[in-house]
């Protein structure tokens, strides 16, 4: 079981309110994945569940049990560090079977679970290694492996591929969400990554600021987000955010549209503007297009479209995808 | 240091210092070398003949050149001892977050600023005086009978007056150590389980065993050689019980005048000082290595 509430959990570093009285419900099973910008509280978040920082109102309550003064390791969570935080001169498979031999378990048994996580995370043939000896992917999967031996009620994840490279790194988040498939615990996992939440998440918590700016599934924040914050972050390339007479005419402050949301066209449309930078990948174009009194706004074009800097072209927005927002930001 | 020139140039420059160096040692030890092989007393210049090796048959054979190499033993494993798991404890009290820490901080390392002579000195007087020492008074105080410390324990004295002044460095080396031992680290360990005490032997001691390889090799150096601290408190009594072979040398060249005796063993203080190092390196050198 790994169901985990916070209520109105609060937390201060002396005067500063890093986060304001939150609530949120994390069901068993679920992956949930906080999501903000660097510096917005994810850690703090994160280690306020674990219980590395204590809290300064509030209660955290797991599996209905209050465990606001439980200490991390009664908890029963299992966490993986940002820097892997392994034990740098103990082997790989003392490493990973350090939480057993904290438990007591019985030596033959912890022999068989480090053997298993290995066959799992393909280490086994790195067990006599040293941390060091290790590449940053298999440092991460020996992490992993500490976590998994203990069988926690929770996996707790601060963003644990932020120090990988491009392409380790979306190997590791298809082997962290097939992890999660075969496990089927609940696991919480903070990145500043938009692309890794919409990828992993079952739920995905938006945060600013300490505070929850929306929480949904990939798709609900994708297609409705609440407010102008989560339809910045959420989608890449980011939404067009256009404030001005424009929205003023559609009865909003600002309107948002997805740059997969506009229609091209070389002869007619709404809006007429000239080409900037294109941005080819093969499978789609981005266009940057200056329309005048809007900004610079990002359309996407599928497949190869041949278009150059300075040329002329038509841009129409689908009008039942376009989003409109308020004075106070929220979506109306 | 590209070209030929350069090179030429800079062997050029630095030569008057390495030369002045090599003289600075090599001279010395050379006419040490030199008078140990010499029937040399300064009760009588002028009347040097050559000794070949009884110098140094008289100085290994000589009863209290044993109790001095089992006194050096003795003191250099002692203060050691003292001062690593007194210093763990110590920098491990200043790692927490305290009231003050600052001050205290540049409280515990003033010892290493006092004189070893000054301090031998105070220790001397007062605190193990039998008769005005504080330890004395204390002991007076408890109505116990006061302890002669400088002629009852006279080698643990030492050890505790010596193991007082490298304390603040071995605590200072083992201090920062510690502050570089990684935070989440310790809460991963945390995380896991492990008791406060588990989280010690498993982290941090591995952890500083490197400090430890550092004031273990340079304490070992300069415990060696220690004698401001016994010229000034036993003078190396009673008898022979906390003469060390520094202390040996000088009483066999300077209060026998046998420059000859006491040169012969200086050398074999040397050679004794090499087997350590040569021994220590072997050992615990290796924890140095990346
Ligand atoms: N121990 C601390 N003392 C004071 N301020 C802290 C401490 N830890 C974090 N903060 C502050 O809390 C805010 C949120 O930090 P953090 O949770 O690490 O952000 P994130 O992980 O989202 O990048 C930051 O402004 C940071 O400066
Ligand atoms: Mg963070």
């Amino acid at each position: 079981m790994g169901k985990i509430t916070l209520r109105n959990v609060t937390k201060k570093f002396g005067d500063v309110a890093v986060i304001p009285a939150l609530n949120l419900d994390i069901e068993n099973g679920e992956f949930v994945v906080f999501v903000g910008p660097s510096g917005c509280g994810k850690s703090t978040l994160l280690r306020l569940i674990a219980g590395l920082e204590d809290t300064t109102d509030g209660s955290i309550l797991i599996d209905g049990a209050d465990a606001t003064d439980t200490p991390p390791a009664k908890r029963g969570l299992a966490m993986v560090f940002q820097s892997y935080a392994l034990y740098p001169h103990m082997s790989v498979r003392k490493n990973i079977s350090f939480p057993l031999k904290m438990a007591g378990v019985d030596p033959a048994e912890a022999t068989r679970k480090v053997d298993n996580a290995a066959k799992v995370l393909n280490l086994t043939s790195y067990l006599d290694r040293k941390p060091g000896q290790l590449s940053g992917g298999q440092r991460q999967r020996v992490a992993i492996g500490r976590a998994i031996v203990r069988e926690p009620k929770a996996f707790l994840f601060d963003e644990p591929l932020s120090n990988l490279d491009a392409a380790l790194r979306v190997n590791m988040r298809l082997e962290i969400t097939e992890l999660h498939q075969t496990l089927k615990t609940t696991m919480i996992y903070v990145t500043h990554d938009q692309v890794e939440a919409m990828t992993m998440a079952d739920k995905i918590v938006v945060l600013n600021a300490g505070r929850i700016e929306q929480v949904g599934s990939p798709l609900t924040l994708y297609r409705n987000p609440a407010n102008v914050f989560v339809a910045g972050f959420i989608g890449s390339p980011k939404m067009n955010l256009i404030t001005g007479p424009e929205a003023e005419k559609r009865g909003a402050t600002t309107i948002g549209i997805r740059p997969e949301h506009i229609d091209l066209s070389t002869t007619a449309g709404e809006w007429q503007g000239e080409v900037g930078v294109s941005e080819h990948l093969g499978s789609d174009t981005f266009l940057h297009v200056h329309v005048p009194g809007m900004p610079t706004l990002t359309v996407r074009a599928g497949g190869e479209y041949g278009v150059h800097h300075g040329d002329r072209i038509f841009l129409t927005p689908q009008a039942d995808k376009m989003h409109r927002f308020g004075a106070d930001g929220k979506a109306m | 240091m590209a070209t030929q020139h350069s090179r030429t140039a800079a062997r050029l420059m630095i030569s008057p210092a390495v030369i002045l160096l090599l003289l600075w040692m090599i001279v010395p030890l050379s006419m040490t070398l030199y008078f140990s092989f010499l029937r040399y007393n300064l009760l009588m210049p002028g009347m040097e003949t050559w000794a070949g090796f009884d110098n140094y048959y008289y100085f290994l054979t000589d009863p209290a050149f044993f109790s001095a190499l089992s006194n050096t033993i003795i003191l250099v494993v002692g203060v050691l001892l003292i001062t690593v798991i007194g210093g763990v404890a110590l920098a491990l009290l200043l790692d927490q977050p305290f009231w003050g820490q600052g001050v205290v901080r540049v409280l515990v390392i003033a010892p290493f600023f006092v004189m070893p002579t000054v301090s031998a000195l105070v220790w001397k007087n007062m605190f193990m005086n039998p008769v005005n020492g504080m330890f004395a008074h204390i002991a007076k105080a408890l109505g116990l009978q006061p302890f002669d410390f400088l002629s009852h324990a006279p080698l643990a004295s030492i050890i505790l007056i010596v193991a007082w002044q490298w304390l603040p460095f071995a605590t200072l080396i083992l201090l920062t150590a510690l502050q570089s031992l990684d935070r989440e680290q310790q809460e991963a360990a945390e995380m896991d389980g492990a008791s406060v005490f588990a989280r010690f032997i498993y982290l941090t001691v591995p952890h500083l065993t490197r400090a430890v390889t550092v004031v273990v090799l340079i304490q070992t150096i300069f415990l060696l050689g220690v004698f401001a601290e016994i010229l000034v408190t036993t003078n190396g009594g009673p008898g022979t019980a906390s003469t060390n072979i520094t202390y040996l040398v000088y009483a066999q060249s300077l209060l026998n005048y046998d420059v000859g005796g006491g040169s012969a063993g200086g050398i074999v203080a040397v050679i004794l000082a090499n087997i350590v190092a040569i021994f220590l390196m072997r050992m615990i050198g290796k924890n140095l290595d990346a």
